[in-house]
């Protein structure tokens, strides 16, 4: 594996039984993503696009194939493994945020970092500038309901950058956001891509989302069906 | 280690900020919890209010007589020949006026219940002189002693705040006698308040007892006095009698009366049983409720043991606040509170209710039990909950 490939997907398959039937999702899925890419991985729903997605976060495990991140396997790490694997390398956005309604936006973005070793005062400093970078040095101190749709997102934007991990996966981030709102915090991930060097893959159905990613990947019935790449 | 504590407490506050999201059935849970307690402290109390006021009786320095086989006073019988003998025993006590001995009378008259208005036994006791001076603990709170060879009595503390009819200056019939009330008495609230004093004299001729006994109290001269009094009644066929110190019979008077205390945690574990199922139902909706934050912290790295012990502490926060909930209520209505029920000889006992930090104590350890069982299962849920699953379930 080539030391620019971050992930790297071999023969993955996935499928469960529903009843007497089993359904499979993936049977041979090959993949690989680069350090400092930003992917879009875009399909019709049912494709297996945030299952997809759930695999390379260690939130759902292959039922055959290997994953391999920046040359270890995840798929074969325990339960406890894949949680420590996760502090330690991902970063999520998601589509409703997923902030913690009862903390403010420092708290919320504080999160990852009481799982690292970080004093109180340099997890502070970390927060303010995730803060900053989104734009959002103001509204620390505001709830999540005191807060737009766009603002919620940010703050989640900075979770998901505070602890730096080497990876950001966001499911479906605009699915929630009026258009202009939605191009804000695309901007704002195709800056963490560009600037910060943070490799990102992002889900989405929105064919405008999907023209910021420098990638764009097209999964349909288990399989990628077109590879476009962004000029 | 300091990450792992670090995540707990995070995810036990964010529990709690949540709770308002969960008023009702939270505030559910406490009540019950409160319930619980309360009534195992009611019961506690109670248990502990008649033990204190049976043992604050009882003097291992005085020895109680009784007729051979006889458990409590009412169905003893003892006559003049035997008091006689058993005073002149090694081991009873002296002073400048002989042997501290006191034959005693025991005998049941009727009282009206202040609480139902309905009629219930009291003992009336036949003292002399040697035998009210036994009793050092004994003082007068009002009125004067009683006359010998007169109509006049005092009565206990417990007595009077539990019956009527018994105020300084009353007069009350038993029978054709017409008594009159002198004074009252204290024995630092122990079962002798719960009883009358006359002159034994007066009580044997309105009764027709003769010259006969229900009791004999001795003044023990020493530790050994008690043997020494044994071995006379051993060597003597005429004292058919049962020795004991006075602790001794009390112990065993209150004895028969523990069953408030077991009664009291069988009916707490019944209603535990109950404030379970309702806490389990909570619990199990608080899961679900924060179903959506318990996966992004698992997808975010937070351990499973985290998301174990915040549902955890949730509940116990939740079962120990009703806890201290079910403790103030059981303080306030019930600390105090006084209260009869019948004893070993027929009669009401007067005795208040007492909580102790020892109950408290028990009392926290029951919230706890409540709170750990309700919250363990759930939690268990929380905790085993694929991170998958779990953004399914809060889809």
């Amino acid at each position: 594996m080539s030391e620019d490939v971050l992930f790297q997907l071999n023969g993955v398959g996935k499928s469960f039984v529903k009843g007497k039937e089993k359904i499979s999702i993936f049977d041979d899925l090959n993949m690989s993503i680069e350090r400092g890419d930003f992917v879009a991985i875009m399909g019709p729903s049912g494709s297996g696009k945030t299952t997809l997605l759930n695999m390379l976060g260690g939130v759902d495990q292959p039922t055959s194939g290997e994953i391999w991140f920046d040359g270890t396997r995840i798929d074969s790490l325990s339960e406890s493994a894949l949680t420590r694997w996760r502090a330690q390398n991902i970063g999520f956005i998601f589509q409703f945020y997923n902030l913690m309604p009862m903390l403010n936006a420092q708290r919320n973005v504080e999160l990852p970092l009481l799982l690292t070793k970080l004093s109180k005062a340099q997890r502070r400093k970390n927060v303010e500038t995730a803060l900053a970078l989104v734009g959002l040095s103001d509204r620390a101190k505001h709830m999540s309901s005191e807060m737009s749709g766009g603002q919620q997102q940010r703050v989640a934007i900075a979770r998901a950058i505070v602890s730096d991990p080497k990876l950001i996966l966001c499911d479906e981030p605009t699915g929630d956001l009026d258009r202009a709102t939605a191009d804000e915090i695309l901007e704002m991930l195709q800056l963490l891509n560009r600037d910060h060097g943070k490799t990102i893959v992002m889900v989405t159905h929105d064919p405008a989302a999907a023209k910021y990613a420098k990638l764009t990947l097209h999964l349909d019935k288990g399989k990628f069906v077109q590879r476009e790449i962004v000029a | 280690m300091g990450s792992l504590i670090a995540q707990i407490i995070s995810v036990t506050l964010m529990n709690l900020g949540s709770l308002r999201r969960r008023l009702w059935m939270s505030l559910a849970m406490v009540l019950a919890s409160a319930v619980v307690v309360a009534i195992l402290l009611a019961f506690l109390a109670m248990a502990k209010g008649f033990e204190e006021t049976m043992r604050g009786a009882g003097s291992s320095q005085i020895a109680i007589l009784m007729r051979e086989g006889s458990s409590t006073e009412l169905n003893s019988v003892i006559l003049q020949d035997q008091v006689n003998l058993i005073t002149e025993s090694a081991g009873v006590a002296r002073d400048a006026n002989g042997p501290l001995v006191s034959p005693e009378l025991y005998v049941i008259v009727d009282g009206i219940k202040r609480s139902s208005g309905t009629e219930a036994n009291i003992p009336l006791r036949g003292l002399n002189e040697t035998g009210m001076a036994m009793r050092t603990n004994m003082r007068l709170t009002e009125g004067r002693m009683f006359v010998p060879g007169t109509n006049e009595m005092i009565v206990g503390e417990g007595v009077l705040r539990e019956f009527s009819g018994f105020d300084i200056g009353s007069e009350v019939r038993f029978g054709k006698n017409l008594w009159k009330v002198v004074g009252v008495f204290s024995t630092g609230g122990n079962i002798f308040e719960s009883e009358l004093w006359a002159d034994i004299k007066t009580i044997q001729s309105h009764y027709n007892r003769g010259s006969s006994y229900q009791s004999i109290r001795l003044q023990l001269d020493n530790d050994g006095g008690l043997a020494s009094v044994k071995q006379t009644i051993a060597r003597e066929p005429r004292l058919n009698l049962d020795a004991q110190t006075e602790r001794e019979y009390f112990a065993s008077q209150g004895k028969q009366l523990q069953y408030i205390a077991t009664f009291g945690w069988v009916i707490s574990a019944v209603m535990a049983l109950g404030a379970l199922a309702g806490a389990l139902n909570t619990m199990y909706t608080s899961v679900a409720d924060r179903a959506k934050e318990i996966a992004t912290l698992r997808a975010l790295g937070f351990s499973n043991f985290s998301a174990f012990c915040g549902t955890i502490a949730e509940a116990m926060v939740l079962a120990v606040a009703g806890g201290l909930l079910g403790s103030l209520a059981a303080y306030l209505f019930f600390d105090g509170l006084n209260t009869s029920t019948l004893g070993g000889s027929f009669t009401q006992v007067v005795f208040s209710f007492e909580m102790s930090p020892d109950l408290f104590l028990q009392g926290a350890i029951l919230a706890l039990v409540i709170g750990f069982v309700s919250g363990f299962f759930p939690a268990w849920r929380a905790a085993r909950m694929p991170v998958i699953v779990a953004f399914r379930h809060a889809a």
